[in-house]
């Protein structure tokens, strides 16, 4: 039987047009879902790859405070995934298959993971960097059009924010220690200020699927607004943390109210998107490593699980 | 669960947008407001009790709490599911904060344990405890120190350390120190959560699949040889303690009861040797330690005058 779409497609576009959420049980366009599953997955990917780079220091961590703060951090991450791939439950595909697709590089993930941590400092750096990118983001997206997903970007954007708040408290405190500290907190802001500022993806003339989002209400704003937000929010910060940006371009523009800046390395940017960063492929064998050690785990479980459901019906 | 703690202390407060950062933030995904467990506690040592002997003492619980931290710690990112690797986030941060008091409160009962740094280093007690002493002055036994094995030799060794520690605890309520008996009351929480997650996936795994009760059985054989050292207990434990000896039947009938439910049996494996007498609790230890210390405090004893 031929359903007419075109009565649904516009009672979805009114939806849309009233800035009101769609809902999982509302008809909307295949377009619409795939894009979204595509979107919501692939942050959701980044949610748990993102807790390898900073999962790194949590055995060398300086102190107990910091240790724990950290493992807390990570856990949060942790979380963040969770809530995202049951959003995309309500899309009706599962945590496993995306998983599959994840490992079997179908699916992507944030860029800015396939970047090594090399010192402590680098656990602020992601925190008030990499975190605070994601926060520019983010925050747009609790309004995204999708009610699921809205509902939570707004409980992982409180949580990112402290997230942010805790690594440019590591950073600070650190500037009040040696010279070796300060040193360490310098080098780590130059390394991952530029990845950061890529973060917000291509410039947007080279955006291809920014319109169409945009129009659906999945996407709020460019990649090129969010990134100039990013860099007008930094450099205070940066200047009160006593640390500078690798960025002789960088300066204070009065005619547009903003900081002008440079242009980030896009040849490196594409290079890591297309899998040859420093560590994508150690990333993915990570991820999958844990999959597949914990593949007899979850046989396990589902096992008993049926097992005690049998002794239930006898 | 994960009670953070979180402090700023007064020269923190920089007048910049972040002023006030820490102080008390709720904004954990699985945490709580911190509510510090030794506010009102009266820290002066009761009559009676020997100072020095309960520092040691508060090193040996704080040094398994810190030492079997590290190990679940290790399994961030690698568990099985997401569920498990918070939960298992959540084990590590209850022990870690249990290390952190314990290990205060063996500096504050006896200060010529606390490491010596540099003139004017800010590093805290809790932090050269645990950052700069050598693997032959820590007090932990040796169950805690363990390299990890898979799913099942964690569930199986979680299952039996938080047993143990659960029972001195709860003993540990009614000591005379006001500082250990509310650490107690605070860890008793935490260690009866651990143990009823260790207790329900070793049910699973031992009713699950012939893979995992296979898996199991291994975990058992590695994890037994270590528990007849927890028994052991030593002339500090017996006189400001609690003696673990007094706690082993109670250990064994819950064990019992956990294997008699998933149908597993102990095996009949000797205990671990001890070397001219000493184990863990004596400071002598597996190469495991070492190593793991070697990982453990390489940035803190980079920066002895570093402030994190
Ligand atoms: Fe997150
Ligand atoms: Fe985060």
């Amino acid at each position: 039987m031929q359903v007419d779409e075109a009565p649904l497609e516009k009672a979805f576009d009114a939806t849309i047009g009233a800035g009101d959420r769609i809902e999982p049980r509302d008809w909307m366009p295949e377009k619409y879902r795939q894009t979204l599953i595509r979107q919501v997955a692939q942050h959701a990917h980044s949610e748990i790859i993102g807790m390898q780079p900073e999962g790194n220091w949590i055995t060398r961590a300086p102190s107990l405070r910091r240790k724990a703060v950290l493992l807390a951090k990570v856990q949060d991450e942790a979380g963040h995934g969770l809530y995202l791939y049951s959003a995309t439950e309500t899309l009706g595909v599962s945590r496993d298959e995306l998983t599959r697709r994840l490992i079997e590089g179908k699916q992507k993930y944030s860029s800015i993971f396939n970047y090594p941590t090399l010192t402590y400092a680098d656990v602020g750096s992601i925190g008030w960097l990499v975190d605070g990118a994601a926060i520019c983001n983010q925050v747009p997206l609790c309004r995204t059009s999708y009610g699921p997903y809205g509902r939570a970007m707004i409980r992982i954007c409180k949580e990112e924010s402290f997230h942010q708040r805790q690594g440019y408290e590591l950073l600070m405190t650190m500037m009040r220690g040696t010279d070796e500290q300060r040193a360490m907190v310098q080098e780590s802001v130059n390394r991952f200020w530029w990845p950061a500022l890529m973060m917000f993806g291509p410039p947007d003339g080279d955006s291809p699927n920014t319109a169409q989002s945009m129009e659906w209400g999945i996407k709020r704003h460019t990649n090129d607004e969010l990134r100039q937000r990013f860099v007008d929010m930094s450099v205070p910060q940066a200047e009160a943390l006593g640390v500078t940006f690798p960025d002789p371009e960088l300066q204070w523009n009065e005619e547009r109210g903003s900081y002008d800046f440079g242009e980030p390395d896009w040849d490196e940017f594409w290079q890591v998107v297309k899998g040859n960063g420093p560590c994508n492929t150690q990333r993915i064998a990570h991820r999958k490593a844990a999959y597949d050690d914990g593949a007899w785990v979850r046989e396990a479980a589902l096992a008993f699980a049926a097992k005690a459901r049998a002794d239930e019906n006898d | 669960m994960n009670d953070i703690h979180i402090q700023q202390d007064a020269e923190d407060a920089h007048d910049n947008a972040y002023a006030g950062l820490l102080s008390n933030d709720a904004h954990w995904a699985f945490g709580t407001d911190f509510e510090d467990p030794l506010a009102g506690v009266d820290t002066t040592i009761p009559d009676g009790l020997d100072a020095a002997e309960l520092a040691q003492y508060c090193l040996m619980l704080g040094d398994d709490a810190l030492v079997y931290a590290h190990r679940l710690s290790e399994w961030t990112s690698r568990a099985p599911d997401l569920e498990e690797d918070i939960a298992i986030a959540n084990l590590a941060l209850d022990l870690v904060g249990q290390a952190r008091l314990l290990l205060a409160r063996a500096a504050a009962a006896d200060s010529s344990i606390v490491p010596v740094l540099p003139e004017g280093s800010p590093v805290p007690d809790e932090d050269r405890l645990a950052f700069f002493r050598e693997a032959g002055d820590f007090r932990n036994v040796r169950l805690a120190e363990t390299p990890n094995g898979d799913f099942a030799e964690l569930v199986t060794r979680l299952l039996v350390l938080s047993t143990w520690r659960l029972a001195i605890f709860e003993r540990l309520v009614g000591h005379p120190d006001a500082v250990v008996s509310a650490i107690a009351a605070k860890g008793v929480k935490e260690l009866a959560y651990h143990r009823d997650f260790a207790g329900r996936w070793f049910v699973t795994l031992a009713g699950g699949t012939s893979e995992s009760r296979r898996r199991l059985t291994d975990a058992m054989r590695a994890v037994w040889p270590l528990i007849p050292e927890l028994g052991e207990g030593t002339d500090t434990e017996r006189t400001v303690g609690v003696d673990p000896a007094a706690v082993a039947l109670e250990v064994g009938v819950v064990l019992d009861q956990v294997l008699a439910v998933g149908g597993m049996t102990a095996p009949d494996v000797p205990g671990l040797a001890r070397v001219r007498g000493r184990a863990g609790r004596q400071g002598m230890h597996s190469e495991a330690l070492s190593r793991m210390l070697a990982e453990m405090q390489v940035v803190a004893r980079a920066h002895p005058r570093g402030r994190w």
